[in-house]
């Protein structure tokens, strides 16, 4: 994905997806979402294979304050 | 009213109902009938707007529903029955979706079974992963807008008709009208379990409901009658209100009971529509607001809830308090900036409630002996007790009568309310509270006159001035918001500003020009003049002298500056006064503007706004940041009353006449100014024989523009710098401009030389007359002077077209500055309702209320920003000179700022990631605690 604005979106596996709940000490409904019909979703499931809702995407971001940051979404539909 | 304390309840869930029309009746109190309030003798009539089933709003009379005095009712609701059924304005565009998305004859939902199932389920999952009532609200709004496209049912076959709403309550189906009647009865043909597929629980919320029959009248208590002093009753809008509706309601009953015309009936059931639709919402778009006799529009329902002046935001979001005080600010330059000067009258009345325990019992006895107004022997203030609260909650004022009677009475878990000592912490603020140093905890100390006095170094962070501000004080009434409001909230822990990682309170105009007549170059102060300055800061003996000259011992202001500084403190940095632009350390140091401080004494350099003062400060900003809150207070109350001694020992005044500069200087700026202007004629000759060379994106009038605009803003500035040659830094006015203080070395070129272009958005003025600004113009002249250049300056005084154009320039600014604040201020308003609930938690993850994640990490750095530097995390280079111990040369200095600056750049970062490396350090999971 290269886009200088969109930042970095990368699909988590299942089990890792756990591990960032735990260590977030949060269930899923916490996490900010993004919706299925996103681009950057569209665009990763052509590169995955269809991602279910209730899946977790990190987001990579360059950040002005500190220097890289990550950030994760929740898949919802629609 | 004590007796609620304690009681406290967790809201688990609301629920948001319509109203049954039965369930309107059974908690009805009674039915009313007649339009009439009172009968002859002023008793409120049976069945009547104010019959006494309503609740009590007149003090000795009892309710007659449930027996309560004025305080004790509630009030309660009554009904009106209605002739015929009517819209509700607040439903309308429920209403409509309803009708558009349901079947004309058989009611049912426009779509078929396995459509509808799909959106139940839909709806299912979004709740499940924690959506909120807005995200369910999507998802119905999308079902209905797919129900409103299908023509036919897919359930019994009818074609449908396309169902509009003529605003605000008139609904029409293929341009026939349908009466709420025919509305109703389709609205009640609709099944239950197609209402839920909708988002609507049947159970609590029928749509027919929608539609009234039934009409609630609020108790009176709600819409209390007032008595003028004439004796006459006035009633409040509702009841106008509602005595209308009942009118046209008994007026319609009986014509449709007499079998009138269908018109007429037809006209009243509008009337009634209209009535209560402006009983619920006067200033519906489309229908007349109702209004009084004297033509002033009725306050409904509506009006009563929305906007600035509604119950929301002026009675629950924001209230009136008690113990509070406001009244006119003045400067006080004596008292710290953690003080603020209360006067007596205010103290006498803001109060301190204490609990009355063994260790106290004593000295509270005396304090309420005193009585409410109690004066010491000396005339000095001394707090005495307005009101002693029993334990029962019985409040008795303490009068010079009954002190002593009340005092004796006072026992263990009494409360008494004592007035205000020195010491005592308050909040003290300043509107628009733009920011968190807006509200700040100040000490009190009683003080005489009438008004609240502070430091001076604490203007900046409260914007405040002496020109008539009022500010704010609260008196706090519990230890524990007494406790968090000095940890939290003085004004000492307020000096670096999470806005920008720098000092936000510091010196101030007199402050930095005090600072700089101590301190520049070698400033020298006799034995006498030092004890007079010392004396300020509390200092008993004189320190060694740094000159001795023909028997004469003088002080260095430099050493003098350099008592307060920490001992262990070293620090670089260019002063204020330092010449602009690239220059070399030598210059520097002959201007003393790179000010060394080695082991808290001043080797070189002025001391001046880029030391102490506020938002600039670095001094202050090192103090505050390496020596904490309690120094960095000392530190600013020191040198600004050391700044203000020095500034009294020498004395200092401005004038016109600090402008004045000799006849050749203005002879040269003339010359200057007429060669500009002639060059602008040289161009506009130019751009008239089509000569002109046209600047790349530009038209060829631009360019004339741009190139005129140059070379008229630099013949000002040539100006200025030949009035600046002549102004040199003795003088008072350039003091203050160089060092911060006050006004800038363009305003003075604006005094002693030329105040030059006046522009309106950014352009050489041109409006006016057809073709020209002035009649003094010839048409389509393009020069210097017929554009707006003023060539005078403020001292000499302005021709009248120049003052006509600097009068237009002038407008600008007022222009913006109105518009810049009210937009602004909305757009903050929007911004703080929308972030208002968030958090930084614990872990450092910023949440909402309902505890979903908003930030991962607060700032993504989980950096304070009132703890950072300039907004960066660390300051490595004073880190470095700390670890290192020594000096990097000013210039080394500077290059480093400038790479560090850049920090990392994106290229970076990506290179960092995409190796194999990154994966693994993404795995390990954020460490947390």
């Amino acid at each position: 994905m290269e886009h200088q604005l969109v930042p970095e979106h990368r699909l988590v596996s299942e089990e890792e997806a756990e591990r960032i709940l735990k260590a977030l000490r949060i269930t899923r409904d916490q996490l900010p979402k993004i919706r299925r019909s996103d681009p950057v979703i569209q665009l990763l499931e052509r590169i995955e294979g269809p991602i279910d809702e209730g899946r977790i995407i990190r987001v990579t971001r360059v950040s002005s304050t500190a220097g890289v940051s990550e950030a994760y979404r929740l898949v919802i539909g629609r | 009213m004590m007796s609620m304390r304690g009681v406290t309840k967790r809201i688990h869930a609301i629920k948001f109902a319509l109203l049954s029309p039965d369930e309107m009746r059974r908690m009805s109190a009674t039915k009313i009938i007649t339009a009439d309030t009172y009968d002859d003798d002023g008793f409120p009539i049976d069945m009547g707007l104010m019959d006494s089933h309503l609740g009590v709003i007149e003090p000795g009379l009892r309710c007659k529903t449930c027996g309560g005095k004025v305080d004790d009712c509630p009030g309660h609701f009554g009904h009106i029955d209605l002739a015929m059924p009517v819209i509700h304005v607040g439903y309308v565009k429920e209403t409509k979706k309803l009708l558009q998305a349901t079947c004309r004859r058989c009611g049912r939902l426009l779509l078929t079974r396995q459509q509808a199932m799909e959106y139940m389920q839909e709806m299912e999952t979004v709740e499940e992963l924690g959506g909120d009532i807005t995200d369910v609200g999507l998802v119905t709004k999308e079902t209905a807008k797919e129900a409103t496209k299908r023509q036919r049912c897919p359930h019994c076959g009818e074609e449908q008709g396309k169902v509009t709403l003529d605003k605000p309550t008139t609904f029409r189906e293929d341009g026939h009208k349908l009466t709420p009647r025919e509305v109703r009865e389709r609205l009640e043909r609709i099944p239950n379990d197609d209402l839920k597929v909708l988002g609507i629980n049947p159970e609590v919320a029928r749509p027919e409901w929608m539609v009234l029959a039934v009409l609630l009248v609020p108790p009176v208590t709600v819409r209390p009658s007032i008595t003028l002093e004439s004796g006459d009753r006035s009633e409040d809008d509702l009841t106008h209100k509602l005595v209308d509706v009942l009118r046209i309601n008994q007026r319609l009953r009986e014509n449709r009971d007499a079998g009138a015309p269908q018109l007429i009936v037809e006209d009243l059931w509008e009337l009634l529509q209209y009535h209560i639709t402006t009983y619920f919402d006067n200033q519906t778009s489309g229908i007349p607001p109702a209004r009084h006799r004297s033509g002033r529009p009725l306050k409904t329902l509506v009006q009563r809830l929305k906007g600035k002046e509604g119950r929301f935001r002026s009675n629950l979001s924001g209230k009136r308090v008690n113990f509070s005080a406001r009244t006119v600010i003045s400067p006080d330059p004596v008292l710290s900036i953690n003080e603020v000067g209360v006067p007596v009258e205010a103290a006498r009345e803001l109060t301190v409630p204490v609990h009355v325990q063994t260790y106290n019992l004593e000295i509270v006895r005396q304090w309420v002996k005193r009585g409410p107004a109690p004066w010491g022997s000396l005339g000095e203030y001394m707090p005495g007790v307005n009101y002693v609260i029993r334990p029962d909650g019985r409040r008795i004022r303490v009068t010079d009568k009954n002190a002593e009677v009340v005092a004796e009475a006072v026992e263990l878990g009494y409360t008494v309310e004592r007035q205000l000592v020195d010491g005592d912490i308050v909040l003290f603020n300043r509107q628009p509270s733009l920011h968190r140093m807006s509200m700040m905890a100040h000490e009190v100390r009683v003080m005489p006159h009438k008004t609240f006095r502070f430091n001076l170094a604490v203007c900046p962070p409260y914007n405040a001035d002496f020109d008539g501000d009022e500010m704010n004080l609260h008196v706090l009434q519990s230890e524990e918001a007494r406790a968090e409001a000095r940890v939290l909230m003085r004004v000492q822990e307020h000096i670096l500003s999470p806005r920008f990682g720098g000092p936000v309170i510091g010196g101030i105009h007199d402050h930095i020009t005090g600072a700089f007549l101590l301190t520049h170059k070698e400033s020298r102060f006799t034995q006498e003049e030092v004890a007079y300055i010392l004396s300020k800061i509390d200092v008993k003996e004189l320190p060694p002298p740094d000159v001795k000259k023909g028997g004469e011992e003088f002080w260095s202001g430099k050493a003098l500056f350099s008592m307060i500084l920490p001992k262990d403190l070293n620090m670089t940095f260019k002063s204020s006064i330092a010449p602009k632009g690239d220059i070399g350390l030598k210059e520097l140091r002959e201007e003393d503007s790179l000010v060394v401080v080695k082991d808290g004494r001043i080797a070189a350099g002025t001391i001046d706004e880029n030391a102490v003062g506020a938002f600039k400060g670095k001094i202050l900003d090192k103090v505050a940041r390496d020596y904490g809150a309690d120094d960095a207070r000392e530190f600013i109350d020191k040198a600004t009353k050391l700044a203000i001694g020095a500034i009294m020992v020498r004395g200092f005044t401005t004038g016109i006449d600090d402008e004045d500069i000799p006849e050749e200087a203005k002879k040269q700026i003339a010359d200057v100014l007429k060669s500009a202007v002639e060059k602008v004629e040289g161009l506009v000759e130019a751009y008239k024989r089509g000569e002109l060379e046209q600047m790349p994106g530009r038209s060829l009038e631009e360019t004339l523009e741009v190139e005129a605009m140059k070379v008229l803003g630099r013949a000002r500035d040539q100006a200025g710098q030949i009035a600046g040659k002549h102004l040199g830094i003795e003088n008072s006015a350039v003091i203050m401009a160089r060092s911060g203080a006050r006004g800038s070395m363009l305003n003075l070129s604006q005094m002693a030389g030329c105040i030059g272009q006046q522009a309106v958005r950014g352009e050489r003025l041109s409006r006016g007359y057809w073709n020209r600004t002035l009649p003094h113009f010839v048409k389509g002249d393009l020069g210097a002077e017929a554009k707006g250049f003023v060539k005078s300056s403020y001292k000499s005084g302005l021709h009248p077209t120049e003052y006509f154009f600097h009068a237009m320039g002038g407008r600008e600014g007022l222009v913006d500055t109105a518009v810049r604040t009210s937009r602004s201020g909305y757009m903050q308003r929007r911004l703080i309702n929308a972030l208002e609930d968030l958090k930084v938690k614990e872990d450092g993850t910023v949440r909402n209320t309902a505890n979903t994640i908003i930030q991962f990490r607060f700032g993504e750095d989980g950096i304070d920003p009132s703890r950072s530097v300039q907004g960066h995390a660390v300051d490595i280079d004073d880190i470095l000179q700390e670890v290192l111990g020594e000096e990097p040369s000013w210039k080394e200095r500077l290059r480093e700022q400038e790479v560090a600056s850049y920090g990392l750049t994106e290229k970076d970062m990506y290179v960092e990631l995409t190796e194999e490396e990154a994966e693994v350090e993404e795995e390990e999971p954020p460490s947390e605690e």
